[in-house]
């Protein structure tokens, strides 16, 4: 089997016929990679998790991300062909998501920073009228509970006890400087430079609002840079992705042409 | 564990020969209402064994839902398809739900869960020991819905009318989602049976690595079974292990051929005089080792059990810092905590 002409980062597919809308294909693989990689990471979680409780809402967001992921890379060809048939420098999605879960501070900084881009990402996509509209009204509900979960993890932990106060602060720190990528302009999105503008603006209001009520320090680092932390949009990942995918996609690789 | 004393009603307190007449009264009034089929509820009176009975079963049952998320949460980043990767993920998400109703129902009982986790961890409580066999294969996700699931539903549906009234009624929803899943297992099992060879050859495997420890499940034979009479006496439980076992068996043969695998059993086959099948030995021998902590793994489950629940313990602490600070602003007191 093949993987699809999609897999390529061509920007759109091309046209049916003329005069045919062209559909934003790189957009949709870049979000649907975004929720795609960020469930498996939670996923990972499972049987792991601090308390009980977090068993039951880490897999919540887990299925929510994944299904957001179907409906999305079904947009761009076949979501299995998708996710497991592409190697590694297919993938578009943000470096942040593929980042190892860490201590949970780790996977709860990675959820606050990348729920509250989400959050303002599908609001925008939710008011046009694009073809991410009816798919983005339906998640920012959902979005709207990861933050939430996000945002009393980080301030409990921030505020909890000396430990889980040092641990946070690092997991908001190590993480910082992937928070840049998300606002680098996606084709086929249809946001415009100033629309993004407007969002990295409310993303670190938002974010230093939480730290702040965590009594965290905002980090001062880059949120990218000369070496371009977060190229993931351009398939450039870090070392953990290709491990994750290896596992991930070792099962169906080993039975080509079979139907699960 | 909370006395009996501790659950008497307003009003009676009583010593010494008075105490022990109060106590037959409320034990002809349990009796009566659990002869009745009427359902004891938190507040009432109950004996101290009655309650132990309880205790152990729902820890038990709790125990086995949180560590029963391992072997199949095995193979959630390996699932082969997207669709299948949902439903396991939502599955093993089921089991740490059922975990939470169960752990609230022994609550009612006066036990907390931390101090049942402490037991568990320990060793001192114990789990379902089916679980102490690895999944080895994806079709193993498969043969753990259609087998093992099937074989707790058959368990636990007679438990919805269990006479204690929060166990039964959080089993109810419990077998519920038991059904479904035992619905999608045998899904997954049907497309691996009619898909490539290796695929068919996969799920033969499964079945017959877990169709006998299945069949254990249901506890040792009747006249070996150690809680048995108290607790049907108790209509804690409502039929025999035997009996269940058999109705289990007669309800997977027939689905084991719409399957087209075979269970592995030459001696299974229908009983036209008793109008049930017959199946071979059960290896108790097996059964009693993997109960000692003998089984492949026992072990591996324990620790990664410990090991979550050690690495975990900041987490839980900062949240009952939290908590203790915040009670503490809204009330003006400070030390409080929550466990």
């Amino acid at each position: 089997m093949t993987p699809p002409e999609t897999t390529t980062p061509t920007g759109t597919a091309a046209p049916a016929g003329p005069g045919a809308p062209v559909f934003p294909t790189a957009a949709a693989l870049a979000l649907g990679d975004d929720a795609l990689v960020l469930s498996h990471r939670l996923g990972e979680w499972a049987g792991h998790a601090p308390v009980l409780e977090e068993e039951v809402a880490l897999a919540n967001i887990a299925l929510d991300l994944l299904g957001q992921a179907r409906v999305l890379l079904s947009m761009a060809g076949d979501e299995d062909e998708l996710a497991y048939l592409r190697e590694e420098r297919a993938f578009r999605n943000l470096q942040l998501v593929e980042q190892p879960n860490g201590d949970f501070a780790h996977t709860i900084a990675r959820q606050l920073y990348f729920s509250t881009y989400q959050l303002l990402l599908h609001a925008e996509l939710a008011a046009g009228d694009g073809p991410f509209a009816p798919l983005a009204a339906k998640a920012v509900k959902e979005i709207a509970y990861h933050r939430d979960h996000a945002e009393q993890w980080t301030v409990r932990l921030g505020d909890g006890t000396d430990v889980s106060h040092e641990r946070m602060q690092r997991a908001c720190t190590a993480l910082w400087r992937f928070t840049g990528e998300m606002f680098q302009p996606v084709e086929g999105l249809g946001l415009d430079e100033k629309t993004l503008t407007a969002m990295e603006s409310a993303w670190l209001d938002s974010v230093t609002g939480v730290l702040g009520r965590a009594g965290l320090t905002v980090p001062d680092g880059p949120r990218g840079g000369a070496w371009a932390a977060g190229a993931g949009r351009q398939g450039v990942h870090t070392e953990p992705f290709g491990r994750m995918l290896a596992e991930m996609q070792h099962l169906h690789r080993s039975h080509p042409g079979a139907s699960w | 564990m909370a006395t009996a004393a501790a659950h008497r009603p307003p009003g009676a307190q009583a010593h010494g020969a008075e105490d022990t007449a109060v106590i037959e009264a409320y034990t002809r009034r349990f009796d009566a209402a659990v002869a009745a089929d009427e359902r004891i509820e938190p507040r009432d009176w109950m004996p101290d064994a009655y309650r132990a009975t309880l205790v152990r079963q729902i820890a038990q049952h709790a125990h086995s839902e949180i560590i029963g998320m391992q072997p199949e949460a095995n193979w959630i980043t390996r699932a082969p398809s997207l669709r299948r990767k949902a439903i396991l993920m939502a599955k093993v998400q089921d089991e740490a739900g059922h975990g939470l109703y169960l752990y609230s129902a022994a609550e009612t009982l006066g036990v907390g869960r931390d101090e049942l986790l402490d037991k568990l961890h320990s060793g001192r409580q114990k789990y379902s020991s089916i679980f102490n066999y690895p999944t080895l294969t994806w079709a193993d996700v498969g043969a753990i819905g259609w087998l093992v699931d099937g074989a707790a539903i058959t368990n636990q549906v007679p438990l919805c009318r269990c006479s204690y009234g929060p166990y039964a009624r959080a089993m109810v929803r419990v077998c519920k989602e038991e059904s479904f899943h035992q619905r999608q297992g045998y899904e997954l099992l049907l497309a691996l049976s009619n898909g490539t060879p290796e695929q068919h050859a996969m799920a033969q495997d499964a079945v017959d690595r877990w169709w006998w420890p299945s069949l254990m499940m249901f506890g040792p034979p009747d006249d070996e079974s150690q809680h048995s009479a108290q607790s049907m006496e108790w209509k804690i439980k409502r039929h025999s292990n035997d009996d269940l076992r058999q109705r289990f068996v007669d309800i997977c043969v027939p689905q084991a051929e719409s399957l087209g695998l075979t269970l592995p059993d030459p001696d299974l086959r229908w009983n036209e005089e008793r109008g049930e099948h017959d199946f071979g030995t059960i290896d108790w021998t097996e059964f009693w080792e993997v109960l000692k902590g003998n089984g492949p793994c026992n072990e591996q489950r324990i620790t990664q059990r410990r090991k979550a629940h050690e690495e975990g313990a900041w987490v839980r602490e900062a949240a009952a810092a939290h908590a203790a600070k915040h009670t503490g602003e809204q009330t003006g007191e400070t030390g409080a905590t929550r466990a």
